[in-house]
């Protein structure tokens, strides 16, 4: 091998990317900028509020403080319902979202139709929002924490049926195979050779979603669907805001402690 | 026993696993199924209980044409067939004891199963099959807990919970070391000799059939290549199945335990047999 040969076979130069490739790269962050600019000039943003926008928020603080403690007393009753609502609300959606979980895996479902027919239900329940759903629920039970507990679940469904379903879908198909070849039936085969797989993500989920409907029902109140959303509106349109405070740091506690508690359990799941 | 006739299997891919495959086992013995990957191994003892659906062709087992059956029917059949996997195939969160009884699951019903309710000579059974499989004492450990080789002894003590008329064993040892292989292998065909199960036995070390098996099957590309005694394997046999290579050392290693391991098979059969 000459020195010119050894030298062509084996370059110094190495790129990742074509040139062609570059520049569709550049081309999509051109497109990202575009969008966002483009967003920005459509939605025809008053910038005049936004002068004086860091005195009203300072302001708005000074009028918090102190917090009116006295005012706790009043919503200790609304704040365990909050959390009520939130837990029977999570444990319905246990016992609904599994069966439309178990029809919504496309490995596990019998057919095209069953499999559509839950997806439909876990995409319905997903687009529409809690206090939305809370909305339907008051018109149908009238106001009140049932129609809470009701929303609640309805947009939760969807939630932890899609992440159950995406969990069977990932199931070690080799256990399943071997249930099969000893004899058992569709439904044994479901109860030991998929579910106990999908269990940890099962409680997992059901865990972190009761974390989030904790969240979701202090707003529920504003709609009339009971917990401590009711004073919080209350206390908002009378510009009491000491008692505003109070509210959102009694919520802000009851969080804390909900988060504190689903990571325990999550960590001992496995 | 087991009657397979021209039986064919092409995946929807259009690729032609087995083109043609006659196989009769009529006695009780160990029969490896030995070919290069690809040839059809698998597919075959697959078919057997329909785990992938044959093409055509018929298989026979006493009197069952298995390929015939319905659903229903099929179920029952496969109760008639234990099989054991490459990769053990246990449920992973669940105990030995639960993985072991759930070779009774065509027998139960739902909410027995359900309630881990199991039928008393079901329960002594599975003690007496841990204690044979050389695992008594671990049946609350989670099966996730267990080595490679107490999982495939799990893997086996299912399977016989069966009580099947045939085995199916699907590379039993190609995820074990070598020591754990072999013993695996030895308690495989010893169980298949002390309950006078036949045994279909896919395996990829050819040394390993060739010391444990009765038979031994070779397959290429679809079709049988080689059917007889372990002891007929021959550099010949070993290229047709295989294609050009050189076999010496492959037949070396089975020639070193050549003719004692069945001495020992037997002696321990007799002392098990002693023992119990």
């Amino acid at each position: 091998m000459t020195v010119d040969e050894h030298a062509r076979r084996h370059p110094e130069v190495w790129r990742r990317f074509s040139p062609r490739q570059t520049l569709v790269r550049y081309a999509w962050y051109l497109g990202i900028v575009f969008v966002a600019v483009w967003s920005v000039s459509n939605l025809d943003i008053p910038w005049f509020y936004f002068l004086d926008a860091h005195t009203q928020a300072g302001d708005l603080i000074t009028r918090m403080i102190p917090p009116d403690w006295a005012y706790f007393d009043e919503i200790l009753d609304p704040l365990l319902e909050t959390i009520h609502i939130a837990t029977l609300g999570t444990a319905i959606t246990f016992f609904l979202a599994f069966p439309v979980a178990i029809l919504a895996a496309r490995n596990i479902s019998p057919n095209a139709m069953t499999w559509f027919v839950a997806r439909f239900i876990l995409v319905a329940s997903r687009s529409v929002n809690t206090v939305v759903w809370a909305l339907l629920f008051v018109a149908i039970f009238g106001p009140g924490p049932v129609a809470g507990i009701w929303a609640v679940a309805a947009r939760s469904i969807g939630f932890v049926g899609k992440l159950t379903a995406e969990a069977i879908e990932e199931i070690d198909e080799g256990t399943v195979e071997a249930i099969e070849a000893t004899g058992a039936s569709r439904l044994q085969v479901l109860m030991i050779g998929v579910i106990p797989q999908v269990l940890p993500v099962i409680y997992g989920t059901m865990i972190y979603r009761w974390d989030i409907n904790i969240r979701e029902s202090t707003v529920l109140g504003f709609v009339g669907a009971g917990g401590i959303g009711i004073q919080l509106y209350a206390s908002i349109n009378q510009f009491a805001w000491r008692e505003v405070a109070v509210i959102l740091l009694a919520v802000f506690g009851v969080v804390i402690v909900s988060e504190f508690v689903s990571a325990i359990i999550r960590q001992r799941i496995n | 026993m087991l009657t397979i006739n021209n039986l064919v299997k092409v995946y929807p891919t259009g690729k032609e696993a087995l083109s043609g495959v006659d196989l009769t086992v009529s006695e009780p013995q160990v029969v490896a199924i030995i070919g290069s990957s690809g040839a059809g191994k698998s597919t075959l003892i697959r078919c057997i209980n329909r785990l992938v659906e044959p093409t055509s062709g018929s298989i026979v087992l006493d009197d069952t044409d298995v390929t015939a059956l319905s659903r229903r029917g099929l179920r029952r059949a496969r109760r008639r067939m234990g099989m054991i996997f490459q990769e053990y195939n246990l449920v992973e969160r669940l105990t030995v004891m639960e993985n072991v009884l759930s070779g009774r699951l065509g027998y139960v019903g739902f909410w027995r199963a359900y309630l881990r309710n199991y039928p008393p000579e079901d329960i002594a059974a599975a003690f007496e099959l841990l204690e044979r499989v050389g695992i008594a004492g671990y049946e609350d450990t989670r099966a996730d807990a267990l080595s490679g080789g107490q999982r495939q002894r799990v893997g086996i003590a299912r399977a016989l919970m069966q009580r099947p008329d045939l085995l199916l064993v699907d590379e039993p040892t190609a995820s074990l070391d070598p020591k754990t292989s072999r013993q695996i292998m030895r308690l495989l065909c010893e169980l298949a000799h002390e309950r006078g199960t036949p045994a279909l036995v896919n395996i990829h070390d050819v040394a390993l059939a060739r010391t444990y098996a009765d038979r031994i099957v070779g397959l290429h590309d679809g079709k049988v290549a080689f059917d007889g005694p372990a002891d007929a394997l021959n550099h010949e046999v070993l290229t047709d199945i295989y294609g050009e290579e050189d076999w010496s050392t492959t037949l070396a290693d089975a020639e070193d335990g050549a003719g004692k391991p069945d001495r020992r098979l037997h002696d321990e059969v007799e002392h098990e047999a002693a023992a119990g």
